[in-house]
């Protein structure tokens, strides 16, 4: 197990390769797909400073506000990361953000993306909802909560070692791209 | 029993189904973790899943946020009727709601509305069966959304995948299904396999398959090898655990079948993601047991 401290650096992502299991632990913002469309339209004013040398979580979280106005996630499982294919090589690009994290991989862009800017894409562990929001122990702030609404909105949020698994790389290695291949090597051999 | 004290037994095998991993569903992970080795991501990754099962069930919480369907199988003997056991079904689902051991996932289809409770146009799902045998033998499954966006129904034969109408036409079927779940439905789940019946008693069919026990033996010697050999196939597609690789892609395959017209022939798969929640309740006169 690796462990990432964020912020971080272009080389600290270099090192890392697909396939190594990390523990994250640092500030980091959820973004969907309002969130990412923000950041390509417009210069994304309120998260700018944040997102340099962070990570972005495609999560939309189960948040209880308490009496005294703190937020806290209740359920924190990542969404399907696929959705934000059209924008991610951008913002990686425009916000120097350092990892993209959430379920399912992501396209070709992406990758070369990471490969340019020398980031990553990493994997949360669908369903463990428990796990996850029990790893952030804080929400540091929400933005764009009144435009966006409760799932689309950019949490701030400070993580402690947060379990991912890093599935495509900075040399540009995908391991959903590998093991797809190789399943359907698999697969044709089994039905055709 | 009277109306209250049925409704919050229901309560309660809602709150164990939503938040207390399923004894065999737990048993067959640790298999998986056994099978991986250690020092593997799968393994790692399973025992993850199973460390989220133990810190949801020590705070009554969802295992996963997404808390599916209710389906309920209820067989009921003379000394219940239909409309009382509906009544306690559905009170105890808005209570399991707002008690957060299941989120609001009822979306009126025309207006885009959740009911906020769980309850609306054709949910909780209920099927009935009557028995001679006073009390009742409630089954509930909670299946959610991802898992059931993956399931699927064929009609053989399929050219694509060169699927004839018999067994082996139907074990492509199955393989096709697994393969198409793959990075989607989290993985491993377990299958259900609906062969033959019509449209709709073939996918219910499938989906029934869901509630027997993932040790257990198929009856028919035919369909218990069929399920041995769909399962070993399937696992040796290497998609693993949320598909990242490795030997545990499913965790069980359940077939059962139906007679079907001369002209039709459907196979039906209902995926269920590892998140497999079911729970189960006995009611004899005032006794009530889960299992
Ligand atoms: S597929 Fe299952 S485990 Fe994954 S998010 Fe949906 S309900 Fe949860």
């Amino acid at each position: 197990m690796i462990k990432l401290t964020l912020p971080t650096t272009p080389d600290e992502i270099r090192k890392l390769k697909a396939g190594d299991e990390v523990s994250i632990t640092g500030v980091m913002v959820t973004a969907r797909d309002a969130a990412h469309k923000y950041l390509v339209e417009t210069e994304g004013e309120d998260v700018r400073d944040l997102l340099k040398g962070s990570m972005i979580y495609h999560c939309g979280p189960v948040v209880r506000k308490g009496d005294d106005g703190k937020y806290t996630f209740v359920a924190a499982g990542p969404t399907t990361s696929i959705r934000e294919e059209p924008y991610e090589a951008a913002v990686i690009d425009k916000y120097e953000v350092r990892g993209v994290i959430g379920k399912g991989g992501m396209g070709g862009d992406t990758l070369a993306a990471c490969g340019e800017h020398g980031s990553v894409y990493l994997s949360a562990i669908g369903g463990i909802a428990t796990t996850l929001a029990q790893s952030v122990k804080e929400v540091l702030d929400v933005k764009k909560l009144e435009e966006f609404g409760v799932p689309e909105a950019f949490w701030v949020i400070r993580v402690e070692n947060f379990p991912a698994v890093v599935t495509m790389d900075s040399h540009g290695v995908s391991l959903h791209d590998q093991i797809e291949k190789k399943s359907r090597e698999t697969y044709d051999k089994l039905v055709k | 029993m009277d109306h209250k004290e049925l409704t919050g037994h229901f309560l309660e095998l809602i709150r164990r189904a939503s938040t207390v991993v399923p004894p065999d569903v737990e048993k067959a992970i640790r298999q998986g973790i056994e099978n991986e080795g250690e020092g593997t991501t799968a393994a790692s990754t399973l025992t993850l899943l199973l460390e989220n099962c133990d810190k949801a069930s020590d705070a009554s919480t969802p295992i996963c946020q997404d808390t599916g369907a209710l389906y309920f199988f209820i067989d009921y003997g003379p000394d219940y009727r239909q409309k009382q056991l509906r009544e306690a079904i559905e009170e105890a689902t808005a209570e399991a709601t707002a008690n957060y051991y299941l989120r609001p996932n009822a979306v009126d289809s025309v207006t885009g509305k959740n009911s906020g409770n769980n309850l609306g146009a054709g949910t909780p799902i209920i099927h009935f069966h009557e028995r001679d045998e006073d009390g009742l033998r409630v089954r509930l499954m909670l299946k959610g959304g991802g898992s059931e966006n993956v399931s699927l129904q064929y009609k053989l034969p399929d050219g694509r995948l060169k699927a004839g109408r018999d067994m082996d036409g139907v074990r492509k079927c199955v393989i096709d299904a697994i393969f198409q779940a793959q990075g989607k439905g989290c993985s491993p789940g377990v299958v259900g396999v609906g062969i033959g019946g019509n449209r709709d008693t073939s996918y219910s069919g499938a989906k029934e398959q869901l509630l027997r026990d993932l040790g257990d033996t198929n009856p028919d010697p035919e369909l218990a090898k069929f399920e041995a050999q769909v399962l070993a196939e399937a696992n040796s597609l290497g998609i693993g655990p949320m598909g990242l690789g490795g030997k545990t892609t499913v965790l069980g395959v359940k077939a059962g079948a139906m007679h079907r017209l001369p002209a039709c022939f459907f196979v039906s798969t209902a995926y269920v993601c590892w998140a497999y929640r079911k729970a189960f309740m006995s009611v004899k006169g005032s006794e009530v047991s889960y299992d």
